[in-house]
């Protein structure tokens, strides 16, 4: 019998995708990197739904690339280990003397290679991660499941976030109109032909929505005092510093034993406070909010229990997530199917609904000025 | 209810004033009708009652705004969500959720409504406004006029005292139209809302409006009954300019009135001469054109052809396929099949830059043609492009728009400029054959006058032309031949006349009072001279 079909609460989605994020920032293996990169992949192609952000996963595959190659040819270009097999010996680039710590070009060995690949290899699957999230959470639900507090800053990233399907549609139309004007010369010309239009566009885009939430009441203060809105700020501003100050004296061993530990405890109940007293100033209602069910948790656990998983392997067997650079990394079963488990989330989630999306005849308009 | 005491308003020390003075009241269960030419500052009263001006605007902002008496004139529009509803020009722009139960409960979610109140008021809304069975659906997939409906909705549900709309039906199609300004008269008679609307095209509007501010320019307000203040209004609807005309007293502004003091005149009048322009030899042959997205056919098997020295006008609802099948004549999008000939050759085979010689295409946001800093520079840079000598594209424009400054930036043109440079650009390159794809947005009576001028200008050059508008007033005063297309095929085509007095939804004011084929107001003038003379 086919599973009824409904959206995934977004936060669930989040959780799974940032617990693979963790998992890939423990490791530089590149099979248990790629590994967790399929498996998102085929999480992403089981259950995105036909919205316009679910496209939006092969833009983060492509960004993940870009950053692989990048690496790796800042490592070549730069230089780095100057050891191994040298695959093109290219003389140094002589620097003043200011610049003495940084070496230009220089051979070119398999180990900087292969460092930069395996470097860029990580961020590339933290990023693809996020973008899994991204395709597979519909970010504008995400924001109605935000705490209070941080209601105003989710918007904000929310907004940016959903500017991401927005543009491509933008850049598809201009790009098209640019054909109707024949092609100025120069690549910066032609550049800036797609890029002026799609920027002002862009812009006047999101003025508009702006325009829109401020005049159907986004952001009220509603009746608060002054003192209030004070000392939700003061709170706050203490609370963070508290947690900055008290992370630094955690983490450096010369600091003195009595900054860490406290002050980052009373930093964060500060912070705690500051939280509540802001999320009371947000009178904001929830028109039939989105629920925890089984299926939820069971999705949040699996991103924990890869992240958890993949951190136990590191504490065990460090050679093996964090393979040497002359030497060929390896896997164990238990490794493996640490990261699979993130791949669980393809069967016990619902299926996204179809909304059957007639495809707009006309090109996206844009507001009038 | 709502008070505009005293306002001005000015960018700058430097500029003139947008509004000086103004003294305005919207009281309970009227529609308030806002009109003035293009760049009166319709949309800056507008939003003096929202407070989205000077909030998201600039500018100095005098005088008093009064709600209830109390004056809100410090407040941010969020702070006046629950006072005044704001519906913008393009509903879709300012969608924050997906679905149309989502987006009825923001505004409620943001004013912390008891959720129990919201479900209630969700489900009245849904009703009030005829929408029940859009629900569920995706914010993107409704048509227009739904799309304004919903949006008209999603601030309903505030339950604020004036409703705001800035020119709600001039992107839509005459149906859709309809159907939104029915949605508005509703408001007004059975919930007693204030409604202030700002429109372009009065035609539609005027029978409804109980009062009418008329912006005069120099930011000054004239506020009066509709037919006091249409008797000298520089921008008018075709109904009128015949009442001014024939001297009908007092002006009727609804066709029904129209008709009934015509009679005289369509007896003496008779039948329209039929249309004098000859039709020259076909320049752009397509034959079961195709287009499609996916699985959906957006174009099916349409055949047209277009004549040179003839204006033809594609209309149609609200996503009938009439972009893509300009888009698909021009050759830039990809036909499933069917052919295209422009003097033998097939737009869609060429290079870019060959196709540009064959037919131009100009876009509906023409502004996606532009990047540079200055006319002067666009122009230079269509000269390039089109290999033509310096000043070409200067001459184009001066001949379509003689007083187009050289060092303004295009952005900060009127709409009718900004039209007129990019077909100056799109004509450097001496197309034969011209495609508009929805040119009057924003333009006002006089603009769409002008844009008809030159758009007949290049029939008579023996270009053909066609262009794609759902103004049928438009329609009326510039084409020679109608196209008519629904669900991407074509239903009805020939001349103006026959084809806009086949279907009431677009048939123009002038031929719904005087019948016998009548279209503008120019053509019963001129005919009314010719039997005195």
């Amino acid at each position: 019998m086919p599973r009824p079909s409904r959206d995934l609460h977004p936060g669930a989605w989040w959780l799974w995708a940032l617990g693979l994020a963790a998992a890939a920032t423990a490791t530089t293996n590149p099979l248990l990197l790629v590994l967790l990169v399929a498996v998102t992949g085929f999480v992403v192609a089981m259950r995105r739904s036909d919205q316009p952000w679910s496209g939006s996963f092969r833009l983060y595959l492509l960004i993940g690339a870009v950053i692989v190659l990048v690496r790796v040819a800042f490592r070549a270009v730069l230089g780095g280990e100057a050891t191994g097999q040298v695959l093109l010996d290219l003389p140094f680039v002589g620097l003043p003397g200011w610049a003495s710590g940084v070496r230009l070009l220089g051979p070119i060995t398999v180990d900087s290679v292969l460092a930069g690949f395996y470097d860029g290899l990580r961020l590339a699957t933290i990023v693809i991660c996020v973008g899994a999230a991204n395709a597979l959470a519909n970010p504008k639900r995400l924001l109605k499941s935000m705490p209070p507090a941080l209601y105003e800053i989710g918007t904000a990233v929310v907004v940016a976030v959903s500017v991401l399907p927005q543009l491509s549609d933008s850049l598809r139309r201009v790009r098209a109109a640019r054909r109707l004007r024949g092609v100025p010369g120069g690549r910066i010309a032609r550049l800036r032909g797609v890029v002026v239009p799609v920027m002002e566009d862009a812009l006047e885009r999101s003025m508009a929505l702006a325009a829109g939430m401020d005049a159907r009441g986004y952001g009220r203060s509603g009746e608060l005092t002054r003192r209030q809105r004070r000392t939700t700020g003061v709170l706050m501003l203490t609370g963070l510093l508290g947690i900055c100050v008290g992370t630094y004296g955690l983490l450096d061993g010369t600091a003195p034993r009595w900054l860490g530990p406290p002050l980052l405890a009373g930093g964060a109940a500060l912070a705690l406070l500051g939280f509540v007293s802001a999320g009371r100033r947000v009178q904001r209602t929830r028109y039939r909010p989105d629920r925890w069910a089984p299926p939820e948790l069971l999705v949040a656990l699996c991103g924990v229990a890869v992240a958890a998983g993949m951190y136990a392997v590191v504490g065990r067997d460090y050679t093996l997530v964090h393979p040497g650079i002359p030497g060929t990394p390896g896997v164990t079963l238990v490794s493996v199917l640490v990261v699979l488990v993130g791949v669980v989330p393809a069967f016990v989630a619902p299926p996204a609904p179809v909304t059957a999306r007639a495809v707009a005849e006309e090109p996206p308009r844009r507001v009038a000025a | 209810m709502i008070e505009l005491r005293r306002l001005s308003f000015a960018y700058d020390d430097s500029t003139p004033p947008v509004l000086h003075e103004a003294d305005l009241t919207v009281t309970e269960g009227e529609l308030l009708l806002v009109a003035g030419r293009t760049g009166t500052g319709k949309s800056t009263l507008l939003g003096s009652f929202t407070g989205l001006v000077p909030t998201f605007t600039g500018g100095l902002l005098t005088g008093d705004v009064v709600i209830d008496g109390r004056s809100v004139l410090a407040d941010p529009p969020r702070e006046r969500a629950h006072l005044v509803g704001y519906v913008g020009q393009d509903p879709s722009a300012g969608f924050v959720t997906d679905t149309v139960e989502e987006e009825l409960a923001y505004g409620m979610e943001q004013l912390g409504t008891p959720p129990s109140t919201m479900r209630r008021r969700v489900e009245e809304t849904l009703d009030l406004l005829g929408i029940a069975d859009l629900r569920a659906r995706d914010l993107r997939t409704l048509s227009g006029g739904q799309q304004q409906r919903v949006a008209i909705g999603s601030v309903l549900t505030m339950h604020p005292r004036v409703l705001v709309l800035d020119e709600p039906t001039s992107a839509l199609d005459p149906t859709a139209a309809e159907e939104v300004l029915a949605t508005l008269t509703r408001l007004v008679q059975d919930v007693g809302l204030g409604v202030v609307v700002a429109e372009h095209r009065l035609e539609r509007v005027l029978p409804f409006a109980d009062r009418m501010v008329l912006l005069d320019g120099a930011g000054g307000l004239l506020v009066g009954s509709p037919d006091e203040l249409m008797r000298d209004s520089p921008v008018a609807p075709p109904i009128v300019e015949l009442g001014r005309w024939a001297d009908w007293e007092p002006l009727p502004l609804a066709v029904r009135d129209a008709r009934r003091r015509a009679s005289g005149l369509r007896s003496t009048l008779g039948h329209a001469p039929a249309a004098s322009r000859a039709a020259g030899p076909v320049l752009l042959e397509a034959h079961g054109v195709r287009v499609g997205y996916g699985r959906i056919l957006a174009v099916r098997d349409v055949s047209v052809g277009l004549h040179a020295g003839q204006v033809t006008a594609l209309m149609g609802r609200n996503g009938s396929g009439k972009s893509s099948l300009l888009w698909a004549l021009q050759g830039s999008r990809a036909r499933a099949a069917g052919s295209v000939a422009v003097a033998g050759d097939d737009p869609a085979k060429v290079s870019a830059q060959e196709r540009r010689r064959l037919a131009g295409l100009v876009p509906q946001t023409p502004a996606d043609l532009l990047y540079l800093d200055t006319v002067e520079d666009e122009l230079a840079a269509a000269d390039r492009d089109s290999d033509r000598r310096p000043g070409h594209a200067r001459s184009l424009l001066d001949q379509l728009a003689p007083d187009v400054p050289g060092r303004a930036h295009p952005r900060d043109l009127s709409e009718g400029q900004r039209l007129a440079l990019v077909l100056a650009i799109v004509l450097s390159s001496d197309p034969p054959v011209v495609l508009l794809d929805e040119p009057t947005r924003g333009l006002d009576y006089p603009g769409k006058a002008a844009l008809a001028r030159i758009l007949q200008g290049f029939a008579d050059a023996g270009r053909a032309v066609l262009v794609s508008s759902h103004d049928v007033e438009f329609v009326a005063q510039v084409a020679d031949r109608v196209v008519v297309l629904a669900e991407g095929e074509v239903v009805s085509s020939g001349p103006t006349a026959r084809v806009v007095a086949e279907s009431p939804a677009f048939a123009p004011q002038v031929l719904k009072v005087l019948g016998h084929g009548w279209l503008t107001v120019p053509q019963v003038e001129d005919a009314v001279r010719e039997q005195l003379a």
